[in-house]
């Protein structure tokens, strides 16, 4: 039977960060707190809203990213014999500030905080390593356990004071003792300066030494050591902006190909570049565009076409962009129509012109693929989200929010009517609440856990193997 | 937000006008109102896509790609409506209304004064975009009324196009009184003055109010502008162009001035701003089958429009 059908939630939100370890001073500590289990979520601060979602590559840690640039990781549970039911429950980790609000003088406007994307590197030692970035820096962060320190010095003493040199009257050497466990996150790179748009992507190579980061005109490549020179490989700004008519809105790096990267745009249209081909990859090798449907076509027809994110394929062989009504998903070998297309939200066709008025045209969600690459995920309105099984070719509309989820209880599918006569339990278009959208979701590299993002919190869902 | 339970679609309560079985001079009038109807939801859609671009409200720079893409939206308008002859039919009303206007060099100094406009700006002559002046005062309405010959579908259009989108446009605000005087209907409570309102704080109440908000809108809309590159200096507008509309500096109205941030010279006029656009842009849209095709969807825009 397909997995859709017992998708099982144990429902988190972003409940009080660990107490260990935590870079992060008292006052926002208990912000979260008196924020998190607010029923409605509208009083909620909106620093809390989860700006992005991201397992790492081992899918042992979750790490989402916030509005007030706060991160927080969390951890997957070991599997216990005595209890097998708790099946790896996600618990909070680490939490830290990663990125504070900024002023830019120059140009007197306030510079973000927000987290836009993390990105993880894959572990090579004890620690961790993540990238993080807002709208203009991308920092590396390393988070690792300390579980011994070092006692008995002899120059301070046990609280960190300096003794006084004349009162020592005999030396000894510090031993290391264990310690309750602690959590650290220490920022190692930070790579600024380099974007004068904001940034809305980072991507890290498969060679684990370079990554990308992308804003709305330029790609710019950098060495994960070195934080004071990037190279800048894309560059599609004009020489007269008057001329700008379109922009980079998402680019990654292919999973196993070190030199192919893609990017997309606003106009629908997604580009394959080879680095080894030229230095500056403004010319693309593929070019990936879908004919527009004359029988659509209206003033918003662009906008609509307008890529929000784009993902490869776990195996390489395909990407994914999703756009406002649709996902695609596209074989890197044929370059004019995706293999195949997925209606997220069609019924919302009708209603472009009120959505362009309030700005709901432009939101932007993300998309992603399941471990194996059969499944594919997305976001809509009223705490929606989507799955498209591309075998089965059956999709499933579910739910994100606490009314419908008691931890344990399996998730109902969903209906949106589309007109004629509402069915019980179906939910009329005219009744959808577009400020609840779920842009942000992740999926677990190898088994069926999703983490989906619903304004100011987190939900993990696993799929319960009988 | 877009609210739960909205209110029902007019478009809904506004099917097909008249059906089979009328006579001749029934259906082509019909069809004259679909036409009107249709040229003046187009018209919302031009004018709330350069109030969008307008209202730079957030004290961050704005996002690149929403305003890239409302640019573009405002382009196809354009196109169209060249192809249509609509957009010469507007241009001459708008001459007209602006040779009518009575205007001072006070209003100019007031406006930059509000605008905090940089010296080099100062006293110079830069035009009025044409869609504010479009959808407010006498001779856009009788444009708009001579379009809607029909009457009865045109009678919810006129009260409201006109006037809605201007009471939350910065540069509106102290402008001349004559300006001031023809928007009579600008309570007119729909959805899009309320949020914009909210966000930039423009509202009808109390001049007062409107100079606070729109020095704390232009302020952050120099802010806001100053982020983006400087570009090149714009090539001398038309002097005929810039007579018209010599009355107001808003400069910061101009597309290019979104897109690019400085306005440290004076800008091209409005006619020239498009008309760039347009020699840039993509081909123009076909007009013939593509327009009849979103008549379904501009009907949304009146429900906005007629608001609550």
């Amino acid at each position: 039977p397909p997995i859709l059908s017992r998708l099982n939630p144990s429902r988190w939100s972003c409940g009080p960060p660990a107490a260990e370890g935590n870079v992060q001073d008292e006052e926002s500590d208990t912000r979260k707190i008196n924020n998190s289990f607010l029923r409605d979520h509208n009083y909620a601060t909106e620093a809390d809203i989860i700006s992005t979602v991201e397992f790492n590559p081992s899918g042992e840690l979750l790490a989402t990213g916030d509005k007030g640039g706060r991160v927080v990781v969390f951890q997957r549970e070991q599997e216990t014999k005595s209890e097998p039911q708790r099946r790896g429950e996600y618990n909070v980790y680490s939490t830290f500030q990663s990125h504070d609000p900024e002023f830019d003088y120059l140009k007197s406007l306030e510079i973000e905080e927000k987290i836009n994307k993390i990105r993880w590197l894959p572990q090579q030692n004890a620690a961790y390593f993540l990238l993080s970035t807002n709208d203009k820096t991308v920092k590396l962060w390393k988070i690792s356990e300390r579980d011994r320190r070092p006692e008995g010095y002899n120059l301070k003493d046990e609280d960190g004071r300096i003794r006084d040199p004349s009162t020592i009257t005999s030396l000894r050497v510090p031993v290391l003792q264990n310690t309750d466990l602690m959590v650290e996150a220490t920022a190692r790179r930070v790579f600024s300066n380099a974007h004068t748009y904001h940034i809305n992507s980072i991507s890290v190579n498969s060679d684990l030494q370079t990554y990308i980061s992308t804003d709305d005109l330029r790609v710019n490549l950098w060495n994960l050591e070195i934080t004071d020179q990037s190279f800048n490989i894309v560059d599609i700004k004009p020489c007269n902006m008057e001329d700008l008519t379109e922009v980079i809105t998402a680019a990654e790096f292919h999973p196993q190909q070190c030199n192919t990267l893609a990017y997309s745009s606003s106009r629908g249209s997604v580009r394959l570049c080879d680095m080894r081909k030229q230095a500056l990859c403004d010319t693309h090798c593929k070019f990936f565009e879908e004919p527009e449907d004359p029988s659509t076509r209206s003033f918003f027809s662009e906008i609509i076409s307008s890529i929000s994110d784009i993902k490869f394929s776990h195996s390489g062989r395909f990407l994914m962009t999703r756009d406002y009504l649709t996902v695609k998903v596209w074989d890197l070998n044929m370059e004019t129509r995706p293999v195949q297309t997925y209606q997220v939200h069609d019924y919302l066709r009708g209603k472009l012109c009120s959505l362009y008025e309030n700005d709901c045209i432009f939101d932007k969600f993300e998309c992603v693929w399941n471990g194996s690459d059969s499944v594919i995920m997305t976001g809509s309105y009223n705490n929606f989200f989507r799955m498209f099984d591309r075998n089965t070719k059956k999709d499933v509309t579910l739910e994100a929010s606490r009314e419908n989820s008691k931890p344990r209880a399996i998730l109902k599918p969903r209906k949106v009517c589309v007109g004629g006569k509402r069915r019980k339990d179906e939910v009329t278009v005219d009744s959808l609440d577009f400020s609840k959208k779920i842009l942000h979701s992740a999926w677990h590299p190898q088994e069926n856990i999703i983490a989906v993002a619903a304004s100011n919190n987190l939900y993990i869902f696993q799929d319960k193997v009988t | 937000m877009f609210p739960k339970g909205t209110k029902r679609k007019f478009s809904d309560s506004r099917e097909e006008p008249v059906a089979g079985g009328e006579d001749v001079n029934q259906s082509s009038l019909a069809a004259v109102r679909m036409l009107s109807s249709y040229s003046l939801q187009r018209q919302s859609l031009l004018d709330m896509s350069l109030i969008k671009l307008q209202l730079c409200h957030m004290l961050v720079e704005p996002n690149l790609c929403r305003s890239v893409l409302i640019a573009n939206t405002v382009r196809q308008i354009q196109e169209e409506m060249t192809q249509d002859g609509t957009w010469q039919i507007m241009t001459q009303a708008l001459s007209a209304a602006n040779a009518a206007a009575q205007c001072s060099a006070d209003r100019l100094v007031a406006t930059e004064v509000l605008c905090r406009q940089t010296e080099a700006a100062q006293g110079e002559q830069v035009p009025k975009p044409f869609p504010v002046v479009g959808s407010e005062g006498c001779p856009a309405k009788e444009v708009l009324e001579e379009e809607a010959a029909a009457a009865e579908v045109g009678m919810t259009m006129s009260t409201v196009s006109p006037q809605a989108p201007t009471s939350y446009l910065p540069g509106t605000f102290g402008m001349d009184p004559c300006w001031e005087e023809e928007e009579t209907g600008e309570d007119d409570d729909d959805e899009e003055e309320e949020e914009d309102s909210e966000e930039c704080g423009s509202g009808s109440e109390g001049e007062e109010r409107e100079r606070d908000s729109l020095v704390e809108d232009t302020r952050t809309a120099e802010q806001v502008f100053g982020t983006f590159e400087i570009k090149n200096p714009a090539p001398s507008p038309d002097p005929a162009l810039e007579e018209l509309f010599s009355d107001v500096d808003a400069s910061y109205y101009d597309l290019d001035t979104v897109l690019t941030g400085m306005q440290s010279v004076p800008k091209m006029g409005p006619y020239d701003l498009l008309e760039s656009l347009s020699s840039h842009g993509p081909s123009p849209l076909s007009s013939s089958t593509s327009c009849r095709s979103d008549l379904n969807e501009l009907d949304h825009i009146m429900e906005i429009i007629v608001g609550s």
